[in-house]
């Protein structure tokens, strides 16, 4: 990198190894959860693209259906689905310790609150399968 | 330097609500779209799906679906690239990722508006 490090004075910059994520398991499944969105992120471009195709008429839509059915395809849907689960399953276990709920003056407990957003998951999922599978 | 201004509560705020839209949402599309159709699981008409995308409430929600993730990539995206240690690029990574999410904003209205 030949461009200058810009370092606001005051502030601690440790040094550190690209590999620190490699150490601990804790680390590691850190680095996992900020590359799923990675995964989704590409998963949304293909969806993008399958829309585009949409307008053009059912030839071109099935060619591209056609593409996806390869195996290269198969296999990152498989691993962006386990990442978007990651995701998921992170995600909604931290709304219970960012999102605190009060009523009245007590605290509803955080449990509550991430089992809820699971349940709230599990309500979303159910209906949008019945909506995309439906005749 | 505590009362500099700066527009990180406003990407953090896309960044949680692309969060909640991908926790909430993206697991069943990757497996209806990724999988079930590619292997055969079921099959969605093209008719039936134009006919779904054409439907103005449909492209609202497809519009949240597709948008708002692309800027919790950007965050996290972001982030992984100054955590490996690039953070004497801060700024220009910042540009790049929030750019690519607003690029993806505007494809994403394209493609729907042409539906």
């Amino acid at each position: 990198m030949t461009v200058p490090r810009v370092e606001r004075p005051g502030l601690f910059y440790p040094k550190l190894p690209a590999t620190w994520w490699l150490r601990n398991a804790n680390y590691f499944r850190f680095m996992l959860r900020e590359l799923s969105s990675v995964f989704i992120a590409v998963f949304l471009v293909v969806f993008l693209v399958q829309l585009h195709r949409l307008p053009q008429g059912p030839g071109a839509y099935a060619a591209y259906l056609e593409t996806l059915r390869a195996p290269g395809w198969i296999i990152f849907h498989v691993v962006a689905l386990a990442f978007a689960l990651y995701h998921s399953v992170t995600w909604f276990n931290l709304t219970g310790v960012v999102q605190v709920v009060r009523l009245g003056e007590r605290q509803v407990p955080p449990w509550l609150v991430a089992g809820s957003s699971f349940a709230l998951w599990a309500v979303v999922s159910v209906v949008l399968l019945w909506f995309l599978l439906r005749g | 330097m505590a009362t500099r201004k700066t527009s990180e509560p406003f990407w953090w705020l896309l960044f949680a609500a692309g969060g909640m839209v991908a926790a909430l949402l993206v697991p069943v599309h990757l497996l209806v779209q990724g999988l079930a159709v590619p292997l055969g699981w079921t099959s969605i008409s093209h008719a039936r799906m134009l006919a779904l995308a054409g439907h103005p409430l449909v492209k609202l929600y497809l519009f949240a679906l597709i948008a708002l993730p692309l800027y919790h990539w950007a965050h996290r995206f972001r982030f992984i690239l100054e955590d490996l240690g690039l953070r004497g690029l801060r700024t220009p990574i910042a540009i790049l990722c929030y750019g690519a999410a607003v690029l993806g904003t505007v494809a994403t209205l394209w493609v729907l508006w042409q539906i």
